[in-house]
């Protein structure tokens, strides 16, 4: 988790470095934001893993010597298939209509969202390994 | 319905523990639904990967085919082909399909979300239904930019960077404007969970063994890409969703009438759309630099210079946005022109490293290593004309023209084009267990290759002789149409290729040539498994030791060394040549 950190912490540092050169030569206020929302956009997961790293040390996939064996036991559950992302992908496109056509595509749009986000919680629930 | 998925177990070359893996995965999706609503309700990797490289080579036809209507269109002058406001259009819509819809989806969307999951021994992408809505997302925003040609006063035609004030409501009025703008919203979010995936599946879900610094070029060029794209997509969205309430809900974000920024709109675009040209250019690095090593029969040269090159470039194409916006006069122009002109150094480091691995290589001249050396040509001089056009006064002179025009397309085609179809040729038979035929694939190249240089080149020419771009006709007097004419049968040799690649796909869809799961010999882990890869990929493992495992399972008498260790391992490997 030490790479995966660093990589993240190395784009708060050098968005850090670059807004505030950037702010100091060109006073210049949207760019200057953008900078600065990087810098956390990087700092934020990076401490994060970070913080997890110094917790639990080293995975297998972080050491050069493990063995397979090593990553033995359940790596994580993925469905099989699922309806849902289908009927959310669908309202999405409806909402996105109501705004470029008109507002009658809009309550079928909110419609297809909800029944996705039912359907796909409860499948997860279901599963019992979410 | 969930698989609970165990570590695959590691293997001696047979195939013992493998099997009863495979028949259960297929037992399971035999009970699963079938035809299209098996389409529909995918969450496999494989599936969604290859539905959206489906997806994303027909919209490059379609842009293509808008191009040579172009082209058409300028070989003459004043000529009445097309009306402006449909040669408007035809720019704008040319310029969003290949950028937003075929060179970034086709890399992210399709070869990572088929080869990232494969290369690091993962079952699937961390999050498989997010990656499923990502594709449905990506379908319907496609299909939403399309249907802009449906409605009353066509498509969008303010450019595919929207320029404020033009986009605004008085200027551009009509729904084609908001088709476009909600498209990209789609696209946009389509992106971002993309990007959210494949940092996820790289960080949470690597073998055993496989190390950050074990990866594949690929596969660490893809996470630098998504974290390029959660850097810049966002911003693209917020961008585009104040434009939408300027056109419609009297906000004057972009409108100097009300108090607002017309300079601001730039901006914000540029901030995405300057990382975006590096977002369609890692990915097809990568695929470069996992193409000249499998046909070189060498390790990559400089591994760790790849990946701190990659992250370098990365970096400082996130600085650089205002250097589109030089001519503004608003912008500093000693800070972005020198990031820019930096972003030399570390591309030069991927020349020199490319070239390295080729070095005292077996070099086999297959299709795939062919596109990619046509990359490096190609991107180079695009890369080239790039330096120069860093600089402020040259860019002060170019800037609009021809000139300009040659130098991206250049580039982008060097990168998204020359690059990408390396990729398909190179993983071809990962997707399928077949090649394709690579004496079509090698016409393909060579009609494509000088279509290239015969298109662009001239429009260097004919930008520094003053043709503005984005302009529908021109005047016969100014000597512009002989160069216009070359870049016009350049355009069609180059349609002519594709007319080749179709041909390709189907006599190899139709008359299969089955090659077996490792046709190249090739070094990464994704081809460690069959080709086609069952359902959740691997049923076994190799040790992983080096960033070349499969290559150290096949060849033990010759293993890749891990970096650092000083030694030259080349040596050894070309006396395992054709073994």
């Amino acid at each position: 988790m030490r790479i995966e950190a660093l990589v993240l912490i190395g784009v708060a540092i050098f968005f850090g470095i670059v807004g505030a050169v950037y702010w100091f030569t060109s006073y210049e206020d949207g760019g200057t934001m953008m900078l600065v929302g990087t810098c956390l956009l990087g700092l934020l997961p990076g401490s994060y893993y970070y913080w997890w790293h110094r917790r639990m040390g080293d995975r297998p996939e972080d050491r050069p010597d493990a063995t397979v064996e090593d990553g033995a036991g359940e790596i994580a559950t993925f469905p099989g298939s699922s309806i849902w992302p289908f009927v959310l992908g669908m309202g999405a496109f409806m909402l996105v209509l109501a705004f470029a056509f008109g507002m009658w595509f809009f309550f079928p749009a909110v419609g297809l969202i909800l029944t996705a986000l039912v359907g796909v919680t409860a499948e997860s629930r279901r599963g019992g390994h979410v | 319905m969930t698989d609970l998925i165990n570590p695959p177990l590691t293997g001696n070359g047979a195939h013992g523990t493998s099997v009863i893996d495979i028949i259960e995965h297929r037992e399971h999706a035999e009970h699963g639904p079938t035809g299209i609503l098996k389409w529909l309700t995918s969450t496999d990797h494989k599936v969604i990967g290859m539905s959206y490289m489906i997806t994303s080579l027909v919209l490059f036809y379609m842009a293509g085919i808008m191009a040579l209507v172009m082209r058409l269109q300028l070989a003459t002058p004043n000529s009445s082909l097309v009306s402006f406001a449909q040669y408007n259009e035809l720019f704008t819509m040319h310029g969003s399909l290949m950028l937003y819809l075929f060179a970034g989806p086709f890399a992210f969307g399709g070869l990572a979300n088929y080869i990232v999951p494969l290369q690091v021994g993962a079952p699937d992408m961390a999050f498989p239904r997010l990656n499923a809505l990502s594709y449905w997302l990506y379908l319907s925003g496609s299909i939403t930019m399309m249907m802009g040609f449906l409605v009353a006063g066509g498509a969008a035609s303010f450019g595919w960077v929207a320029y404020a004030p033009l986009s605004n409501a008085t200027n551009s009025p009509g729904a084609g404007g908001d088709i476009w703008i909600m498209a990209l919203v789609l696209t946009g979010f389509s992106a971002i969970f993309t990007g959210v995936n494949l940092v996820a599946t790289i960080f949470y879900l690597r073998a055993p063994g496989l190390t950050m610094f074990r990866m594949p070029i690929f596969t660490w060029n893809m996470l630098v890409t998504a974290i390029l794209i959660l850097i810049a997509f966002p911003v693209l969205t917020a961008a585009l969703v104040m434009l939408f309430c300027d056109r419609h809900f009297g906000t004057h974000i972009y409108s100097v009438q009300g108090g607002g920024s017309p300079i601001l709109w730039q901006n914000l675009f540029w901030f995405f759309g300057h990382p975006e040209v590096y977002i369609l250019a890692l990915p097809y690095f990568g695929i470069v630099t996992e193409v000249i090593p499998v046909f070189s029969r060498k390790p990559v040269f400089g591994y760790k210079g790849m990946v701190f090159a990659t992250l370098s470039i990365a970096a400082l194409s996130t600085g650089v946005w205002a250097h589109h916006m030089f001519t503004t006069g608003l912008v500093l122009l000693p800070f972005f022109s020198l990031l820019s002109l930096l972003i030399a150094v570390p591309t030069g480091i991927k020349f020199f490293n490319w070239i390295g691995t080729m070095w005292r290589g077996e070099i086999q001249f297959s299709t795939a290593m062919l596109f990619s050396i046509g990359f490096l040509f190609a991107f180079l001089m695009g890369g080239v004309t790039g330096v120069m056009l860093a600089s402020p006064p040259i860019d002060f002179f170019t800037h609009d023209t021809y000139f300009v025009v040659a130098h991206f397309h250049q580039v982008l085609f060097g990168t998204a084009v020359f690059a990408g179809f390396a990729g398909l040729y190179y993983w071809y038979p990962k997707f399928f267990g077949r090649t394709l035929r690579e004496h079509l694939g090698k016409w393909h190249f060579w009609l494509m290759f000088i279509g290239f240089w015969v298109t662009f080149m001239p429009q260097y020419i004919v930008g520094l002789l003053g043709m503005p771009r984005r302009v529908a006709v021109y005047p016969s007097y100014l000597g512009w149409q002989s160069y216009n004419i070359i870049s016009t049968v350049g355009a069609f040799i180059i349609a002519a290729s594709f007319a080749v690649l179709l041909w390709n796909l189907w006599i190899s869809w139709r008359k299969p040539v089955v090659c077996g799961d490792n046709p190249w010999d090739a070094h990464t882990l994704e081809w460690f498994t069959t080709s086609p890869p069952p359902h959740h990929n691997y049923s076994h493992l190799p040790p992983i030791r080096s960033e070349r495992p499969t290559w150290d399972y096949n060849h033990p008498e010759a293993p890749a060394v891990g970096h650092g260790e000083g030694r030259e391992p080349h040596r050894r490997d070309k006396v395992t040549v054709g073994q």
